[in-house]
């Protein structure tokens, strides 16, 4: 009786395994069957047309990478300096501790706050209007806790041998920090960044009132003009147009590529991973 | 020099450190500021007001009570407190549309008089009326004060209508409860099958098959909220419509699923490191017991991992509440008190996502969507607080 | 009681056991000595089958309890494991008061009977000999127990599904002397009631509390005899290098 109680409590665990599994080829079969057929160059290339029921998706990609390069720009020097100073210099002081806890909690807030704050702060109050740098500073806000913490996993796997044999050469904290412990830290904390990048490209509640435009004539010229967006532009031809099924082959499309570029910046992000975990093997 | 710079290099690393902790401030004082501003304008629309009959005693009407009566639910004055007199609506469309042009005078300058003219003569009359186009106090016309919008009618009010005519209702009641419902059904959906796959995680699977099984975990885990609204109201609904016989399958019960997978991994990470951390000797002590691997996990290594398992339910509930896109996608957008899992619901951040980009900056509707903001950030931020104490706590 | 014919054990490719021999008698107190890594605590583990936990481990031979060679298959492990008690190095409580503790096992084996499970539960705390110090706690939480205290514990945790044999690796090894003393006591009591096989480095422990001594040394049986014999006139100079001191 026992031993039957665990075999079926086993089993059923096994059939979870199985389980969750087959969710995640139905959803990626689902996108990839289907959006598969509307992908070619010209879908990848060319703007929408015909009221968004044919044509390409161009605009929204070069809205998602401009976002993209924007969000890193500010997230990334303000996060990795945010670790550097908690790992190198706080260690475990209050403030050190304190900001944890801050950053912990920023990490779980969700992401449409970020939109509500990032509209009343950057496109109204600072006056930048629905725009690629309001929109980039909210996502900023948004990957910074992700950034912070994984910059501090990375400094902290840098074997505390390197910052000593660097200081008994008479080499200032600061210069150990550039020349030794940052350039032994960088695979983790591009796999930070990547994974970052996955993110940002996903996020649609930052950008809905923060930069997101259903259809514009041009690309963007400036960073105070609108952009379209990847998740924002899926999200509308699902809900929203006059002819839901006629668009949906574009929806499909849209996804795939939304999807892909999430799964790729997933296996770099392992890849990076996998990197480091092998340069610290070798010199331990 | 080298320490000058040092030193300027020391001092911009601590203002880094110090950014987070600025950001929620930025945060809390945005969503407030915004926010609370709502319970210091009126009921009814800025420059607007309602005007009665002087004979009519009537002292205050709540904003359920207006909207009944202009949607003619109410129909005499007696039903809210009044005397025995018939209701009688007017609107100032209904002027434009009895008088012609000329009547109302080349720059408008006849309405007061017409307006004035026509309460007077219908002592029932409730009127809704810009004020620059209205007459003034006299012996006929009165205006009905109208009270600020309440803290609690806020929260205890159910009907979230906030376009409604003359008034809008902000009753965040049932944003609130769809919130709940279809954060804790998702939960309760997701938590068998979280901690069922972190025991098989920790304590079943061989090396091959967690070096498929984690990266389907983290994979599900980056895939994008819109993508999973998308296969929610593609796949998913039309399967819960079919099965439970529904007339719609954008229901509470399909946003919960949804969630439930997004929750999974979550659930999933938080669950196995706790259990991975209890100690092998423990564990031993229980089989050379005679007890075999189940019984010991039930009975010796969750007992040990409680504040760990309780914490992977606490976060898992608070990313569930604060999902948007996928919700908003699938739950059918219906701002009512669910009666079933079966019937379409709205939630706080759907509601948000949804109304935001029509509320007219600085307007009621605006400030009610950021006090609905911060319902939401105090909520998450207090499930994250509760989930990283509990989780430090050892046995 | 328990034999060992001609057992072979293997951790992947190492050779843990070499072709051991052995065989205890019921009721008596057996000591396995050697150095570090030399297979004692490997040995011991044949005995409960704990050994099927890691991963990529072979045994050859037969390892007898009670006339039953407990590596066929028509064992069942769950069973074997409570008649082959075992306390471990490391005092390991569970996170359950101290009655709940010993009652564990009871529970676990299909015991329902509260009154019956308490008589059981007063019966090992007092042939562990910590009855006294605990019988008005019984509800407190186990880990308020002293590390000494704690050791009894899961002794009395393991006597309570009635074993035949105690296996114990390395009993007193973290505790303080006057709790060791407290073991080496109990131990000797217990003798009259089960077959017990103790592993130890230490050597004046083995001379103090068993009947006989095994010796064992990079997997090998080298020697087991009477303990007094052992001690005073070992067959083997190796042994009696390693009795003194020599190396170890």
């Amino acid at each position: 009786m026992r031993k039957f109680k665990q075999g079926l409590a086993f089993s059923l665990f096994k059939f979870f395994a199985v389980l969750v599994v087959g969710i995640l080829f139905s959803i990626v079969f689902f996108i990839l069957f289907n959006g598969i057929k509307v992908i070619n160059w010209e879908f990848l290339t060319k703007s929408p047309s015909n009221g968004m029921l044919s044509g390409g998706i161009f605009p929204a990609i070069i809205g998602t990478i401009y976002l993209i390069i924007g969000s890193i720009i500010f997230a990334v020097p303000f996060g990795v300096s945010a670790a550097i100073y908690n790992i190198e210099y706080g260690k475990n002081n209050w403030f050190v501790k304190i900001m944890r806890i801050m950053t912990n909690n920023l990490a779980g807030v969700p992401s449409i706050i970020f939109g509500l704050v990032g509209m009343a702060l950057f496109v109204n109050k600072l006056n930048f209007g629905p725009s690629l740098i309001s929109g980039a500073l909210t996502l900023a806000i948004l990957i910074l806790p992700l950034i912070i913490r994984t910059t501090e996993e990375a400094l902290k796997s840098v074997p505390e041998d390197y910052r000593t044999s660097s200081y008994s050469l008479g080499a200032s904290k600061l210069t150990t920090i550039r020349k030794v412990v940052l350039p032994a830290a960088i695979p983790n904390i591009l796999t930070g960044i990547v994974l970052s990048i996955g993110r940002v490209s996903g996020e649609t509640a930052p950008i809905l009132f923060t930069v997101a435009a259903y259809f514009l004539p041009h690309l963007p010229q400036s960073i105070y003009d609108q952009a379209m967006a990847l998740p924002y532009h899926l999200y509308v031809l699902v809900t929203s147009g006059t002819d839901l099924e006629a668009s949906r082959s574009m929806a499909y499309g849209t996804a795939l590529v939304l999807v892909a570029i999430v799964f790729a910046m997933n296996l770099l992000a392992g890849f990076f991973r996998n990197k480091m975990n092998k340069l610290n093997k070798r010199n331990s | 020099m080298k320490k000058i710079k040092e030193k300027l290099m020391y001092g911009y690393l601590m203002i880094s450190g110090g950014v987070t902790g600025i950001i929620i401030l930025f945060i809390i004082i945005f969503l407030f500021s915004e926010g609370i501003g709502l319970f210091q304008s009126k009921n009814i629309e800025n420059g607007y007001a309602l005007y009665l009959n002087t004979e009519n005693v009537i002292e205050e009407l709540s904003p359920e009570e207006i909207t009944n009566i202009f949607d003619g639910k109410i129909t005499n004055w007696k039903e809210v407190r009044g005397q025995d007199l018939e209701i009688i609506t007017y609107r100032f469309n209904d002027l434009l549309n009895s008088y012609s042009e000329s009547d109302l005078g080349d720059n408008y300058e006849h309405i007061p008089l017409i307006i004035e003219e026509h309460i007077s003569e219908n002592k029932g009359i409730i009127a809704y009326l810009p004020t620059s186009f209205a007459p003034e106090e006299s012996d006929f016309v009165r205006i009905l004060s109208v009270g600020n919008i309440e803290l609690k009618d806020f929260f205890i009010e159910s009907k979230w209508m906030p376009t409604s005519e003359p008034v809008p209702l902000f009753g965040s009641l049932s944003l609130i409860i769809g919130t709940l419902l279809v954060g804790f059904l998702a939960i309760i959906i997701a938590l068998p099958l979280g901690l069922g796959l972190a025991v098989y995680l920790s304590e079943l699977a061989n090396k091959k098959v967690k070096k498929v099984l984690k990266p389907v975990i983290e994979l599900l885990a980056g895939i994008p909220s819109v993508v999973y609204g998308f296969f929610g109201l593609i796949v998913l609904a039309p399967i819960v419509q079919k099965v439970f016989k529904l007339p719609i399958g954008e229901t509470a019960l399909t946003g919960a699923l949804v969630l439930a997978i997004m929750a999974l991994p979550t659930i999933v990470s938080v669950a196995e490191d706790a259990l991975n951390n209890t100690p092998r000797e423990l564990k031993e002590a229980s089989l050379a017991l005679g007890a075999n691997q189940w019984e010991t996990i039930q009975k010796v290594v969750f007992p040990y991992a409680k504040s760990g398992i309780l914490a992977a339910i606490v976060l898992g509930v608070g990313r569930a509440i604060g999902e948007t896109m996928a919700v908003l996608m699938v739950t059918g957008n219906a701002a009512i008190l669910p009666s079933s899992v079966f019937q379409s619901v709205r939630t706080i951040p759907a509601t948000i996502a949804a109304e935001l980009g029509e509320a007219p900056t600085g307007g009621v509707h605006y400030q009610a969507l950021f006090l609905l903001g911060i319902v939401l950030f105090l909520f998450t931020l207090m499930t994250s607080v509760v989930g990283e104490v509990i989780s430090k706590k050892k046995y | 009681m328990i034999k060992a014919k001609d057992v072979h054990f293997y951790y992947g490719d190492f050779h843990a056991l070499k072709g051991v021999n052995i065989e205890i008698k019921e009721k008596t107190v057996t000591a396995l000595i050697g150095p570090s890594g030399c297979g004692k605590s490997t040995f011991l583990r044949l005995f409960n089958r704990m050994n099927d936990l890691i991963d990529n481990t072979r045994i050859e031979g037969q390892c007898i309890v009670d006339n039953k060679d407990i590596y066929s298959k028509s064992i069942d492990v769950d069973t074997l494991r409570k008649n082959v008690g075992m306390v471990f190095q490391k005092p390991t409580p569970f996170p359950k008061t101290i009655y709940e503790n010993i009652a564990y096992g009871l529970k676990i084996n299909g015991y329902k009977d509260k009154r019956k499970i308490s008589d059981i539960v007063e019966k090992s705390l007092k042939d562990a000999a910590l009855w006294e110090e605990v019988k008005d706690k019984l509800q407190q939480s186990a880990f308020q127990l002293s590390g000494g205290q704690q050791q009894r514990l899961c002794i009395a945790r393991a006597l309570a599904v009635s074993p035949k044999v105690l296996l114990m690796d390395e009993p007193a090894s973290a505790l303080d002397p006057i709790s060791t003393s407290k073991i080496e006591e109990l131990i000797y009591t217990l003798k009259k009631e089960y077959t017990i096989v103790v592993v130890t480095h230490n050597m004046q422990q083995a001379a103090r509390i068993s009947d006989n001594t095994a010796f064992f040394m990079m997997g090998e049986l080298v020697e087991y005899n009477d303990t007094k014999k052992m001690f005073l006139n070992p067959e083997k100079e190796i042994t009696q290098n390693y009795i003194t001191g020599r190396f170890g």
